[in-house]
């Protein structure tokens, strides 16, 4: 039996394509963790006292965020499908939208937070429950930055161009990290809502 | 058959083909895993040395508590006025020192070199998942190691709240000396620590699951992989929520959050912070702490499996109940958290349950070690150093391990938490195992990854020092918890119930430092063994894993040719009617047809039909 070295080159790529995308999922299980613990934090916190609790009506602004990051999910979902079949100058304007909802959505947050500030509810909290707001709406912002540098990449890779296979991959990698990042938004916004 | 000569270049990522090695690329940023392996392992045992120093300076203080030695001010200026450690200092020495041993020897030093090494070389891949991550997860731990060194060069000295960090020592820069810039360093060095292992770690998963050569399924696999896997899963789902615990400490720490903190007076002035928790952080803290725990002693339980098994010449008893009792470690290890918490005022309810489930976890523990000395019972032992180490390992695992069953009594626990007989039992169960887990995987492994046999003789005083000099060290401190003596305290004497232990802390100083100067003997055979050590054969243990089937001289991608195919576990030691006492996991059936049993071929009817016919042939009858 001989096989060529491209062949099996060939086989390895994929097998190292397949580990670095179980690697991502992997990487999401830890990001989840962190909100799962800072979840049960703020249950056990909240727990402590009947002076503790989020004891507000979340902002409306949140509503829009919402909005905002599942339209992008969405575009997101049309770029990937539209690389797939190599059409790049659809994918590069889906992935531009995506980007700028991304954008939106990180703005209409920090709107969310000043909202909350003018109802006299800040940060530093002597009702920590209420710190918590921030800190999830916060650590979820930063994965955001995350996920808005690997879609720029993305678009780098889409311009240049490089190969389509790659280009494929890459956009298979950042669709499955954005809408990751789409549920852990919706996992925050129920969970806040249900303890609001 | 010709199989084509797959070249280190054909063995590689996605595009660069032919990459040109400097000395940068192969010595430094090394994407290599086994130069990655070599690099956690030489840092581990520098953070080691730098740890154990450390502990020989606390003992000092603990068995002259009022002496002076002049020399100590040579060495630390200010920190040891007159020649005696300050009270601050006493307590940055043994915080970082339980930082370092706990995170970085036996965390990082144990898990990042072997899983380096052994994954990819046990499994049959040409290297790790992503070789890039796995290069990150090595800087990042060293830039962690870097910081933590540094915080002992500022002017308020290291962190020194504990290796827990408990809020609000922790929380309030103001409170003592250590809780300044040296616990900022802490938790950076941390925060960069849980990424490598985070990255790390999915590396590894995804190494076990993805990269498999044919034929190793996962029930093939040797216990140190499965250990090592287990490890990696415990690790991705514990240090995320360490993470969370560190932001919120790092809010209340520079902005003036009260997650933590409330009603606090430090020196005479009222801290703003109300409402906070400190209960809060040990909840998290301990969410990871106590998975942690077995994320230090797991893979050293991998190791002496495989040692074991391969210097007793026998197959492991009872694989498969070894790798369940490891997935039931795996998941006890998070339900048993509040064990560290049974004084904090928590519901007796709840502090039952969590006495249940940390009992219940003594019985994969003793499983294992059963299986051990089943192992060992009736082999032909060869005691060479690292099965020395590996049965110092079980030694250490018992003793450690029967006293976790008094402490996981939540009555007991009201009297001995924070006294020395906890000191007592990590130290036996994780320090001493697992640390004697760690060098008998060096001691074995050496010839693999220096290609060079280290001294055996050194290896034997190194044992004895290291093991008499342990249990000298660790065991008295039962007797002096079960008498109340607490656990970080600067100068006990001046409790005169405590003053008869003066003469059992100076017996355990002596023993501490004698049993430091046996790790010379360790260093010296280490380091000077990669030079001038016996050139090592290809398979100088007669093991049956695929590392062995690599040559002595390292080359990238690990195999010149195609990988090897698996065909049976890896535990066919002295396997009645084979010719040598060892068959390697890479040797199909049909070459051992005089050693076959019928369950070898799991349910091959055909397989078994020309095996029976073979045996009619050759006039073999099988008992059984
Ligand atoms: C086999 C590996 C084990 C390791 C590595 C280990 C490690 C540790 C460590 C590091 C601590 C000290 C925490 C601190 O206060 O700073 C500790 C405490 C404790 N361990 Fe273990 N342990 C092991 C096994 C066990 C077992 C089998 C049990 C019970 C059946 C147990 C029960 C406890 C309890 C209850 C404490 C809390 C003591 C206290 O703080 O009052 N451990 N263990
Ligand atoms: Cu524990």
């Amino acid at each position: 039996m001989i096989m060529s070295i491209e062949n099996l080159q060939q086989e390895e790529i994929l097998q190292s394509r397949k580990a670095k995308k179980f690697s991502l999922w992997l990487g999401m299980i830890g990001m989840f963790m962190m909100f799962a613990a800072l979840s049960s934090g703020f249950i056990v916190y909240t727990a402590s006292g009947v002076d503790k609790g989020i004891k507000t009506i979340l902002p409306h602004a949140f509503i829009w965020s919402t909005v905002a990051i599942v339209l992008s999910s969405l575009t997101m979902h049309l770029a990937s499908k539209a690389v797939k079949q190599n059409q790049l100058a659809k994918q590069k304007i889906y992935l531009l939208l995506t980007i700028a909802l991304g954008v939106v959505f990180f703005f209409v947050q920090v709107e969310a937070w000043s909202t909350l500030t003018s109802r006299g509810i800040y940060f530093i909290n002597t009702n920590a429950s209420q710190s918590f707001i921030y800190i999830f709406t916060g650590m979820h912002l930063a994965h955001i930055i995350a996920g808005l540098i690997v879609l720029i990449r993305c678009f780098i890779g889409a311009a240049k161009p490089i190969p389509l296979d790659q280009n494929t991959f890459r956009m298979d990698l950042a669709a499955i990290f954005w809408h990751f990042l789409d549920l852990l938004w919706i996992y925050i916004y129920v969970f806040l809502l249900l303890n609001q | 058959m010709s199989s084509t000569v797959i070249s280190h270049d054909a063995a590689h990522h996605d595009s660069h083909d032919h990459h040109h090695e400097t000395f940068w690329t192969k010595y430094i940023f090394s994407q290599d895993h086994k130069m990655i392996a070599k690099q956690f392992l030489i840092t581990g045992i520098i953070m080691a040395v730098f740890a154990m120093i450390l502990s020989i300076l606390f003992r000092i203080q603990l068995a002259w508590p009022d002496k002076d030695f002049p020399i100590l001010e040579v060495f630390l200026g200010k920190w040891a006025e007159g020649g005696r450690i300050k009270p601050d200092f006493f307590l940055s020495l043994v915080t970082i020192h339980g930082t370092m041993m706990v995170f970085f020897v036996l965390t990082a030093g144990l898990s990042g070199t072997f899983s380096n090494l052994l994954i990819p070389y046990q499994l049959g891949a040409r290297d790790m998942a992503s070789p890039f991550m796995n290069m990150l997860s090595y800087w990042f731990f060293f830039t962690a190691c870097v910081i933590m060194i540094g915080s002992f060069f500022v002017e308020s000295g290291p962190a020194s709240a504990g290796w827990t960090i408990y809020p609000p020592l922790s929380a309030v820069p103001s409170a003592i000396s250590g809780s300044g810039l040296g616990m900022t360093l802490w938790l950076i060095s941390m925060t960069l620590f849980i990424a490598s292992q985070v990255m790390g770690g999915v590396n590894y998963i995804s190494t076990v699951l993805n990269m498999r050569t044919k034929g190793m399924d996962m029930w093939k696999m040797p216990l140190t992989i499965w250990s090592f896997f287990l490890t990696a899963i415990v690790g991705l789902l514990s240090f995320p929520v360490l993470v969370s615990a560190v932001v919120l400490l790092v809010f209340d720490r520079s902005f003036g959050t009260s997650f933590y903190l409330s009603d606090l007076v430090v020196q005479g002035q009222i801290l703003p912070n109300e409402g906070g928790s400190p209960i809060l952080f040990q909840h998290l803290f301990w969410f990871l702490g106590h998975p942690e725990v077995y994320i230090v002693v797991m893979p050293a339980l991998g190791i002496t499996s495989e040692v074991i098994s391969t210097n007793s010449r026998k197959p492991i008893f009872g694989y498969h109940a070894m790798v369940y009792s490891l997935v039931g470690i795996t998941v006890l290890s998070f339900i048993v958290w509040g064990h560290h918490m049974f004084v904090t005022g928590m519901n007796p309810f709840l502090g039952g349950v969590f006495m249940i489930t940390t009992l219940i976890i003594a019985v994969p523990s003793a499983v294992k070690s059963f299986n051990y000395l089943a192992t060992l019972w009736r082999g032909n032992i060869r005691f060479t150093p690292a099965m020395m180490f590996a049965i110092g390992m079980v030694s250490f695992f018992i003793s450690g391990g029967v006293t976790g069953l008094f402490l996981g009594n939540a009555a007991l626990d009201i009297n001995l938490h924070d006294t020395y007989f906890v000191v007592a039992h990590f130290h036996l169960v994780m320090g001493s195992a697992s640390i004697f887990g760690m060098l008998c995987g060096v001691y074995h492994w050496y010839p693999k990854m220096f290609g060079r046999m280290m001294d055996a003789k050194l290896g034997y005083l190194h044992f004895w020092l290291t093991f008499l000099g342990a249990y000298l060290v660790f065991f008295p401190m039962h007797f002096m918890g079960i008498d109340g003596v607490p656990r970080r305290y600067y100068s006990f004497t001046n409790f005169p119930f405590m003053e008869k232990w003066v003469s059992v802390n100076i017996l355990v100083t002596w023993a501490a430092i004698i049993a430091a100067l046996g790790q010379v003997a360790f260093l010296w055979n280490f380091f000077t063994s990669i030079f001038f050590g016996k050139k090592a054969t290809q398979n100088p243990w007669n093991s049956n894993t695929l590392e062995w089937t690599t040559p002595v001289e390292h080359i990238h991608g690990n195999w010149p040719g195609e990988i090897p195919t698996v065909h049976r576990w890896p535990y066919d030691y002295s396997k009645p009617g084979a010719e040598a006492d060892f068959i390697p996991q890479d040797v199909p059936f049909s070459q051992t047809m005089s050693s076959n049993q019928a369950h070898d071929f799991e349910g091959n009817e055909e397989a078994i039909r020309i095996q029976e016919q073979w045996n009619k042939d050759n006039n073999r009858t099988v008992e059984g």
